[in-house]
């Protein structure tokens, strides 16, 4: 397929000649991307009343994503994503028409039409703000008549007509310090209770009138104990309320005109009480649900003289709500573990101690336990009453079980990414046939009729659907060996649950997924975080047998002090090798260039007390790294600080413990940046994994300029405090931002350049001997983008021949940072229409392509911007040398070019993130676009030049060779006979 | 010139008038100048009244503008309340000791930031101790660390900027050290010590042969990066038919058409051959007299 290389060089030329744009044809959309997307954990599920006849529920999830599933399939019908600075805390739904939606902490209101998800109307309202706004639907049909929508918060309370958002009355109770905590409704008037906590112990209890919002009453009672602020409704005129220590109940009546209470031990009911006790929010006839943290207790309400325990259920359960099934009956789920299954149980409140249902239900068990259960009923074909469930897991995935089957699952982890790195995939083994399609005679048979009907042009258009498809299954793309581009690979991902899942870049589907044990909520309730992921062996030649291997680790609490966790996972299988918890905190990762005997690459993991831990914890590690020792400097960020510490390892721990692993280090450097003038915003370096092809740069005019390529450069970007917070906070006198290049070895700052009126949020790359990043000129009002270049001027004197024919040259010295080679740097800045989430670059495998930047636009794509549009050396007027070196005319705005967005016409809801991949092929970088949704695509910078497209027409050259020799054969003939008829003459 | 030998008595009147010209010119050059000199004097005062900078106490107008006539005389008057000095600390191996002091004048400008300027180093000479820690340190190949103050005016704020190099790239013939400092007014950010020249890697052994600090140093502060140039103007301008667009040069008419004058040379020239190829091949063929074959025929026997 490569061409020789003169060919490959002069293609290069002509295709950075080309047009700058590359695009996809609308056919080849889904050739070579793929976008999957997703939703996220889910908090809250509504179902559609069953008269509206659809099946589908409204979910809103920690992703912020409000969404409408369909019921039979899990597919999205649609799909809002809110922004993070817009949190949503409820949902409901609203005449079985609108979805109803309470953000902002209970001072935006919005209605969203259900079949189609558009936003009705959406309302402000004023409120204190409040760490639990509640969102309250009015059933009772007296005062149906506006449909309002009760919202409280704080100490406000609003009734708005579900219609057209208006507000009917809003009220704001004088107390002080008063939370509202729960909304009921009397079934026989129009009269509200609203029941509040001011202080810690005082319950306040209004009746309000439904329809004008006048209180009609208040009646104040103070407890002996103060509450914790958790409540609950019991029934219709009882209170649950837990107190702080967390160990009563108070039981609290309010009848008309009074309040009785009584207090309850919960030790007395439960026995085995340990961990924090919750209340679970089932509001239904007397019964709560009370979780502690081995077992989850379903208690009967007698009157307010006590509770009774019904049943227990081991830890891990969860209850779902009640639901209202006839006139007086409710009916509630409790889902539990058994082994590796789980029961479905669903019980009338009526009658607790029978089952309705119990199932029993296979489920994966890389999910992990059950988090939250939501009950739906139906109507089945026998008119009995049927039960599904929606049920959310550890994993974040999203299950919907019926008849004792998981009719669907969603796997919404992968909407809450957190790190990815990639993975070879096996080498095919000669005489094994991996991609077994073909499996069945009839199918193939099928296969070849359908493909047969294409060619013949008699297939109708389900059928040519259907070739489609199966094309694309059966392609090369989806094989799960490594292919001779380089384009197979597997895509490891770690989530925020702590669940690493592997994809195939052929199609996005899932190879394994592993939910790490290490990194599972312990049973005293820490949460583990998840942090990096890392390779941990990539074998070569010596281990090529062995499997590759991941890296994760984590720390085992939300704490940065946390002692980390650490597990080595096989990337084929996805199998925990290998699981440690250290006895030290993890604050920075640093992957070393190092490997010991078997390809295990080296790890430093450093701790708060700046202590170096070397891992894997083996003899040979240790041998290879001390070595190494002297030459190896790392740097800390301390932004609480602002500053920055360069640092050197030295031999041993101070610590008594003889822990050969663990190594104490030294400062040696450090800037501190006035606190009063500069707040660091990003530090960004070069990939590890870089790879750059040329040291030098060859100028218009035939000079040479050596790029300054270390991989120890870290740029720095300060902005001034007040420039810190949002845009338009201030003024552009009191805005500016500092760059710095940095040597993170040294210390010594090589650059260092200050942008009056400009401020944050500040997006930066670095790589080769650039930086491009990205600012707000306050001046300008409008985005900035500005390139540093760097070169080495200590190197410049290598450009004579001479020398280097006699050896003069000092290219073969070792480079050390010590030198204080001298440089210099050329800078320009251009501006740029759009906002941007994030940035990053294309890698290639050798280096060779032409860089482009891959910027994630506010509106969720990535718009490729070719390197050549921000380079320093851009002049109005360009000499003809110049142009013929690529330079573009220089403009004061950088072009956006539709047909450069990478991700064509979708979006990538909620972009975190943008990872290039080299291929094998040089001319093609691998892109995975992560934010809620995924987005996979390929990407030729400087167009595929080192092969042939896949228009390519292989029956035109085979035809024209054809012809050719033909044509050859036949004037070889026809000549030989002429010859002979001349001799003959 | 001319007129000065026919009308001689008009000399010294033109001399006077060109001498009051060029006076009242002058006049009007210093006069703007002072005008300017004035205008800073007067916002530098009005500055200075609201918020005094610390060194200085508040200035009276009058008294910046006299400091601006006599600078010298001035600037000694004020030269103690503005001189600033701060130590340098270095680390061999025990410990961070003083080991050398920086003095510079520190600066005020209208704007009522300050600037360090005029700075010096001493360094305090090796102890005993310190040579032997020194060359300990060569021995082990270890770092020497210096550290300064990050603010050189406020000390109740013990923040201090370190750098550090491989001893061993210090010795020369003697002590050889760049001391790099990155200011930003009064505050530094970050110290870059090194040494003078390279250093090599790997790094030899050597005890320098005199035990004296060379020291070079240099203030840093960071550059004003240029603002992103703007086209609108020119554009605005294009689209008001203000500016002219420019026409290239008109090229001379072989630069033009030399891409079709010289292949149709070529037919030409090949034509004309041809046409006399065949004259000639046409007149040998008719057999014409030998007097005109003879001459061509001779050389060729030759």
């Amino acid at each position: 397929m490569a061409p020789p290389r003169h060919l490959l060089l002069i293609l290069l030329a002509a295709a950075s000649l080309a047009t700058l744009a590359a695009a996809v044809y609308e056919d080849q959309v889904g050739l070579a991307d793929w976008h999957q997307k997703y939703i996220g954990k889910v908090k809250q599920a509504v179902y559609h009343s069953q008269k509206s006849g659809r099946r589908r529920v409204v979910v809103l999830t920690e992703e912020n994503v409000i969404a409408s599933l369909d019921l039979r399939s899990g597919d999205i019908f649609w799909r809002h994503v809110i922004e993070k600075n817009d949190p949503v805390d409820q949902l409901g739904l609203s005449l079985a028409k609108y979805a109803v939606t309470l953000s902002m902490g209970g001072s935006t209101l919005r209605a969203w039409n259900l079949p189609d998800g558009q936003m009705i109307w959406e309302t402000n309202l004023q409120v204190s703000k409040s760490s639990k706004p509640l969102l309250h639907f009015l059933s009772n049909s007296k005062v149906a008549k506006d449909n309002l929508v009760l919202v409280s918060a704080g100490q406000w309370i609003y009734a708005v007509s579900s219609i057209d958002g208006v507000i009917a009355w809003g009220k704001e109770f004088s107390l002080d310090g008063l939370e509202i905590k729960q909304v009921l409704q009397s079934p026989e008037n129009d009269i509200l209770y609203v029941v509040g906590i001011a202080g810690s112990s005082k319950l306040n209890l209004y009746q309000l009138n439904a329809k004008t919002g006048e209180v009609v009453k208040h009646i104040q009672e103070s407890f002996p104990g103060a509450l914790c602020g958790e409540t609950i409704l019991g029934s219709h005129n009882v209170l649950v309320a837990l107190d702080e220590t967390r160990s009563g109940l108070f039981l609290i009546e309010f009848k008309g005109e009074s309040i009785n209470y009584n207090k309850v031990h919960i030790s007395d009911l439960v026995q085995d009480l340990s961990g924090r006790v919750k209340l679970l929010p089932l509001m239904s006839n007397g019964i709560i649900a009370l979780q502690a943290s081995s077992t989850v207790s379903l208690l009967k309400l007698k009157g307010i003289d006590g509770l009774e325990v019904i049943q227990s259920f081991e830890q891990p359960a969860a209850v779902s709500n009640a639901l209202t099934i006839t006139e007086k009956d409710e009916g509630f789920a409790v889902v539990r573990h058994m082994g590796s299954e789980i029961e479905f149980i669903v019980k009338f409140t009526s009658d607790v101690s029978n089952e309705v249902i119990r199932e029993k239900i296979n489920i994966d068990q890389h999910r992990g336990n059950i988090q939250k259960v939501f009950l739906n009923n139906y109507i089945r074909t026998d008119k009995s009453h049927g039960f599904r469930a929606l049920l959310v897991l550890e994993d974040h995935s999203l299950l919907l079980v019926q008849q004792g089957n998981v009719v669907w699952s969603r796997e919404d982890g992968l909407a809450s990414i957190i790190d990815v790195t990639t993975s070879e995939l096996p080498v095919e083994k000669d005489g094994v046939s991996v991609a077994n399609v073909e499996h069945n005679l009839f199918e193939w048979l099928k296969g070849h009729m359908l493909k047969l009907k294409g060619t013949l042009m008699l297939a109708s258009a389900d059928e040519l659907a259907a070739i489609q498809a199966l094309r694309l299954k059966n392609s090369e793309k989806n094989k799960m060996t490594r292919d001779h581009n380089g384009f197979r690979k597997l895509l490891i991902l770690l989530t925020k649950a702590g669940k690493v899942i592997a994809l195939h870049t052929g199609d996005g589907r899932i190879i394994w997924s592993n939910l790490l044990p290490s990194l599972r909520a312990s049973k005293s309730g820490e949460m583990p975080s998840a942090l990096r992921i890392y390779q941990w062996q990539v074998p070569h030649h010596r281990v090529m047998r062995e499997n590759p291997s991941i890296l994760v680790v984590g720390r085992s609490g939300t704490d940065s002090a946390a002692p980390g966790v650490l597990s080595v996972l096989d990337s084929y299988s996805g199998e925990e090798l290998n699981s440690l918890k250290f006895d030290h905190s993890v604050v920075q990762i640093i992957p070393l260039m190092l490997k010991d005997s078997s390809e295990q690459r080296l790890h430093l993991i450093v701790d708060s007390h700046y202590r170096a831990h070397l891992y894997p914890r083996s003899p040979d590690a240790i041998n290879v790294f001390l070595h190494e020792i002297p030459n190896t400097y790392f740097y800390t960020v301390d932004i609480e600080k602002n500053v920055i510490r360069g640092h050197s390892l030295q031999k041993s721990c101070d610590l008594s413990s003889d822990d050969e692993y663990c190594f104490s280090t030294k400062e040696l450097w450090s800037i501190v940046f006035p606190s009063d003038a500069e707040r660091i915003a990003i530090t960004e370096t070069r990939k590890m994994n870089e790879v750059v092809h040329t040291q030098a740069k060859i100028i218009a005019d035939q000079d040479v300029m050596y790029k300054y390529l270390s991989k120890n450069l870290v740029f720095v970007a300060t902005v001034s405090p007040k420039a810190a917070s949002e845009i338009g906070s201030a003024a552009p006198e009191e805005a500016w931002l500092v760059a710095y290049l940095i040597d993170a070895v040294t210390g010594r700052i090589l650059h260092r350049v200050t942008h009056h009126g400009a401020q944050g949020p500040v997006h930066a790359v670095v790589s080769e001997n650039w930086v491009v990043y990205l600012y707000f000129n306050l001046r300008a009002h409008r985005f900035e983008m500005a390139v540093i270049e760097i070169y080495d001027q200590s190197r410049a004197d290598n450009k004579d021949v001479l020398k280097l024919i006699l050896g003069k040259h000092n290219l073969s010295a070792p480079i050390t940072s010590y030198i204080r080679s001298e440089v210099m740097v050329k800078s320009q800045s251009y501006f740029f229409t759009h906002s941007v989430k994030t940035m990053t670059v294309t890698q290639t495998a050798k280096g060779i392509t032409s860089k482009q930047l891959l910027i994630g636009t506010i509106g969720d794509q990535v718009l490729a911007l070719d390197k050549r549009f921000v380079d320093p050396r851009r002049s109005v007027n360009p000499t003809q040398q110049e142009k013929e070196e690529g330079i573009i005319p220089l403009t004061d705005s950088l072009p956006i070019i539709p047909m450069s967005y990478v991700t064509h016409s979708l979006q990538v809801e909620a972009l975190r993130g943008i990872v290039a991949i080299p291929s094998k092929l040089e001319s093609t970088t691998l892109v995975f676009t992560y934010g809620v949704d995924l987005f996979y695509t390929r990407l030729a910078p400087s167009r595929t030049y080192d092969s042939l497209t896949d228009e390519f027409s292989y029956a035109l050259l085979l035809i024209t060779i054809v012809a050719l020799v033909a044509a050859i054969i036949f004037t070889w003939i026809w000549s030989e006979k002429k010859e002979l008829n001349d001799k003959w003459r | 010139m001319a007129a000065a030998p026919l009308r001689p008595r008009l000399l010294p009147l033109l001399l006077l008038a060109a001498l009051s010209l060029s006076l009242s010119l002058a006049a009007a050059f210093q006069s703007d100048e002072l005008l300017l000199l004035h205008d800073d004097d007067e916002f530098e005062g009005a500055g200075a009244r609201p918020s005094p900078p610390p060194p200085a106490p508040a200035a009276t107008a009058a008294a910046a503008s006299s400091r601006r006539r006599s600078s010298d005389a001035a600037a000694s008057v004020h030269t103690e309340s503005s001189v600033v000095q701060f130590s340098l600390e270095h680390d061999l191996g025990s410990g961070f000791v003083p080991a050398g002091s920086f003095s510079a004048r520190l600066k005020s400008s209208a704007h009522g930031s300050q600037t360090l300027t005029k700075l010096r180093f001493t360094r305090n000479e090796l102890t005993r101790d310190e040579k032997d820690a020194f060359e300990k340190l060569l021995k082990e190949d270890g770092f020497y660390s210096i550290r300064l103050p990050s603010n050189v005016l406020g000390p109740a704020r013990k923040d201090y900027v370190v750098s550090s190099i491989k001893a061993r790239c210090i010795p020369h013939e003697s002590l050889d050290e760049h001391i790099v400092i990155h200011m930003d007014g009064v505050n530094i950010l970050a110290v870059n010590y090194g040494s003078v020249g390279g250093c090599q890697y790997p790094r030899p052994m050597k005890v320098p042969s005199k035990w004296i600090f060379n020291s070079y140093t240099v203030l840093k502060t960071a550059e004003q990066a240029p603002r992103t140039p703007s086209f609108v103007d020119q554009l605005v301008e294009a689209e008001n038919g203000l500016g002219d667009v420019v026409k290239p040069p008109e090229k001379s008419f072989w630069a033009k058409y030399w891409m079709y004058i010289i292949p149709l040379g070529l037919i030409v020239m090949n034509a004309i051959t041809a046409a006399a190829n065949v004259s000639e091949g046409q007149a040998g063929e008719q057999g014409q007299p030998g007097a005109q074959r003879a001459p061509n025929a001779a050389p060729r026997r030759r």
